[in-house]
């Protein structure tokens, strides 16, 4: 029973106190899922937090993180919708020896722009799709990124 | 009324009808001991150990179908109790662990004593807390109690530090719980269960295969109605012996690895499995891939995640097995032809006269299925049987006439050697007229033989049959069968003397060789109403048979006649 694996993003709302998180990783742990990347923060105006976990999987597999994830009692719903529009952010430090508006024309295609620049370095934001973001960074090699912050995916269903 | 943490904690367990709690007190725990010393509503008893504090907890769950509750310190205390802890959370049973802390403050510094037990207790309990106000400490014991009983049970810990109960506020239990992430489905969708009606009017060999879960749910009723109305054959996990009857020509027994041929071959020919709170264990379906094959499968269940874990579901239905059969049962009355399932039960009959579970009786040895086939013909009426692990616990299993699965307390999913004794303590003192049998082994034994000191100590009189072998058998037979006869560390011919250690703990001993000595010591043990070992050797390389190997389909079973080899004798 060989199956595809599948890239999923979930997000999972549960009560913001402590020790959720560790839950919620140590499930994954536990069982042997994968965490690719995971963001967190509480909802506002609400007792809860939002973790989007990007993970990866077997539909099986992924329907056993969605129940797993739910019957942790301090969860209260998951989210595996589809019909999501994802984002992901990511800082790029590049040396200032490089052409700055090389840079501010490759990070605008990706809906980004030149955030900081001092003498030794120039920092650059980006915020796009994950495939795209895994574009630019495949892109920006040749100007050598002296460090790149990737942020996680956060999503929102439509 | 204002009261400190430790009070709260007695009058909370009052307040959810606690009469009794399995403990051992220590440093960061003190406080509450220290209540429990001014108060007789609740009786406490001292196991000699916390991982018996747990598994007396469970054994008394069990049987009482109440909450169970353990009481231990901070650091070993904890980490003693974690086995039981394990223990109660694979086999579903719903606990409640109080354990001390240290003080809030000293929290996260290694302090003395100190030990993550909300971290290292996560994986193996339902749900756990830390209380870091006192003012929340009601409310917690109070969910604790509803998540562990509710659902599917499971153990539930709260953490106390030792500060939070000596802290003062004023008392409130609460009368609802307030959870809204946590809600349980305990009504089956209706529309699922009428598509498993219709498939079960278009099969034609329908299984019904009853796990743990019904046992739980205390669906015993409802599924012996099920079966009187539909005729359909069924089996019975390790976990849900005594639901189906052992006099009910309907059940096929206990399939998986120590199985009956006819259970395991009802599971290999069926085409619509009927899964009643059971989680296909590994030790069950045997290879996966083979498991089940031309095969429907309904699962019913109260845990979602335990549907589809291991196999692709037809009829999922999540809810109490209990109200979800019944309702099968109001469907399927409508319009339902008995009968239909005649030839299909002639061929499981056949399969059971042609391989029935059996065994050579002998004169010059006792063989361990005739000592449990009497415990169950002389005094099956009046005993609550809980067992260790090994081959004497699926000899009890496969050999034991069960009656109700109240009855019966075993060690299922984690396989706890020395589960036994502390277990029968539990089941005893919820049901103080039953002669409580520990059937053990003499490996098993001896990992919570201290307990014989509690059960003499409060008049909680346990009779304890080793089923001596001189060998770790359970893993001896493994070596006899998949390692050569290298038997790597499982002889114990160096014996300990179990007479003397009885009556070193304030029991009786009696040590038998032949049936009528073994009738005579039961006999005795139970006039005398005291705790008591019987131990009873046993030919020594009986082996647990039939067996699948691990990883085997079901129906590649070792059957008796293929191993009766002379050269063991
Ligand atoms: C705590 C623990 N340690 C080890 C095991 C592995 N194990 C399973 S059965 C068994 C042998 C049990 O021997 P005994 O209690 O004498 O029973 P027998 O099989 O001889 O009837 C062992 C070591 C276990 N189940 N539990």
């Amino acid at each position: 029973m060989k199956e595809e694996i599948q890239r999923k993003v979930i997000s999972v709302f549960a009560v913001n106190e402590q020790g959720v998180l560790a839950r919620i990783a140590g499930l994954f742990a536990g069982r042997g899922y994968n965490i690719e990347t995971m963001t967190v923060a509480p909802v506002p105006d609400s007792v809860y937090s939002r973790f989007t976990i990007e993970t990866r999987g077997n539909k099986k597999t992924i329907e056993q993180i969605i129940k797993q994830l739910n019957k942790l009692i301090p969860v209260l719903k998951v989210i595996d919708s589809s019909d999501i529009i994802e984002k992901e952010t990511v800082l790029v430090k590049f040396s200032a020896d490089n052409n700055l508006s090389d840079i501010d024309v490759l990070c605008k295609v990706y809906n980004g722009r030149i955030m900081n620049v001092n003498e030794n370095s120039v920092v650059a934001v980006v915020v796009d799709e994950p495939n795209r973001i895994a574009n630019f960074l495949k892109i920006i090699k040749k100007y050598s990124p002296k460090e790149i912050v990737r942020g996680g995916v956060v999503s929102m269903e439509r | 009324m204002n009261m400190t943490g430790s009070k709260i904690v007695i009058e909370s367990l009052i307040n959810e009808g606690v009469d009794i709690v399995f403990g051992y007190p220590g440093g960061a725990i003190m406080n509450v001991y220290d209540e429990l010393y001014k108060q007789d509503t609740i009786t406490h008893i001292l196991n000699r150990h916390e991982q018996a504090c747990v598994i007396s907890a469970n054994g008394y769950a069990r049987v009482s179908g109440k909450v169970g509750v353990a009481v231990v310190t901070s650091g070993p205390g904890f980490t003693n109790a974690l086995t039981g802890i394990a223990d109660a959370y694979m086999d579903s049973i719903p606990v409640v662990i109080i354990s001390g802390q240290v003080p809030l403050p000293l929290v996260g510094t290694d302090g003395f004593q100190e030990i993550d037990a909300i971290g290292i207790s996560r994986p193996c309990t339902k749900h756990n807390f830390l209380v870091k106000d006192v003012r929340d400490l009601a409310r917690i014991l109070k969910e604790a109690f509803y998540i562990a009983r509710s659902g599917r049970p499971g153990p539930v810990l709260v953490d106390i530090p030792k500060d939070i109960s000596s802290h003062h506020t004023r008392f409130h239990y609460p009368d609802t719980v307030n959870l809204p992430t946590y809600k349980p489905t305990v009504k089956g969708n209706i529309k699922q269960v009428k598509k498993l009606s219709k498939a079960i009017s278009e099969a034609k060999k329908p299984l019904i295969y009853v796990g743990g879960g019904a046992v739980r749910s205390g669906a015993t009723d409802e599924i012996r109605k099920l079966l009187e109305l539909t005729h359909i054959p069924a089996v019975e996990t390790l976990m849900a012996r005594g639901i189906l009857g052992f006099d009910n020509p309907l059940s096929m027994g206990m399939l998986g690895m120590h199985g009956t041929y006819s259970a395991n071959m009802a599971m290999s020919e069926t085409d619509l499995i009927i899964s009643i709170g059971a989680r296909f264990d590994d030790r069950v379906t045997g290879n996966l891939n083979t498991f089940g094959k031309n095969a429907k499968i309904a699962h019913i269940d109260i845990d979602p995640a335990s549907i589809a874990k291991l196999v692709e579901v037809d009829y999922p239905i999540v809810g109490d097995v209990k109200v979800v059969v019944q309702d099968l049962i109001d469907v399927l009355e409508e319009d339902f032809h008995q009968g239909k399932f005649f030839s299909w039960n002639e061929e499981l009959q056949k399969y059971k006269a042609e391989h029935p579970l059996e065994y050579e009786d002998s004169d010059e040895v006792l063989k361990p299925q005739w000592v449990i086939e009497t415990l169950g013909e002389k005094w099956g009426d009046d005993i609550v049987l809980s067992t260790d692990v090994g081959q004497h616990q699926m000899w009890a299993a496969q050999f034991y006439p069960f009656r109700h699965p109240d009855d019966w307390l075993s060690s299922s999913g984690l396989g706890t050697m020395g589960f036994g004794l502390p277990a029968a303590i539990g089941a005893k003192v919820a049901k103080m007229d039953r002669i409580s049998v520990n059937v053990s082994g003499d490996g098993s034994i001896l990992m919570n033989i201290h307990e014989i000191m509690t059960a003499s100590q409060y008049g909680i009189p346990v009779i304890n049959v080793i089923l001596n072998n001189a060998y770790l058998g359970m893993v001896r037979q493994w070596q006899s069968f998949f390692y050569d006869e290298r038997f790597s560390q499982t002889n114990l011919e160096y014996r300990a003397d179990f007479t003397k250690i009885a009556e070193g703990f304030g029991g009786i001993g009696y040590k038998v060789k032949t049936k009528q000595e073994f009738i005579d010591a039961m006999s005795d043990a139970i006039a005398q109403n005291k705790t008591a070992i019987i131990d009873v050797d046993i030919h020594r390389k009986e082996d647990v048979l039939p067996m699948v190997p691990a990883g085997a389909s079901l129906n590649e079973m070792i059957l008796f006649k293929d191993t009766n080899k002379p050269k063991d004798k």
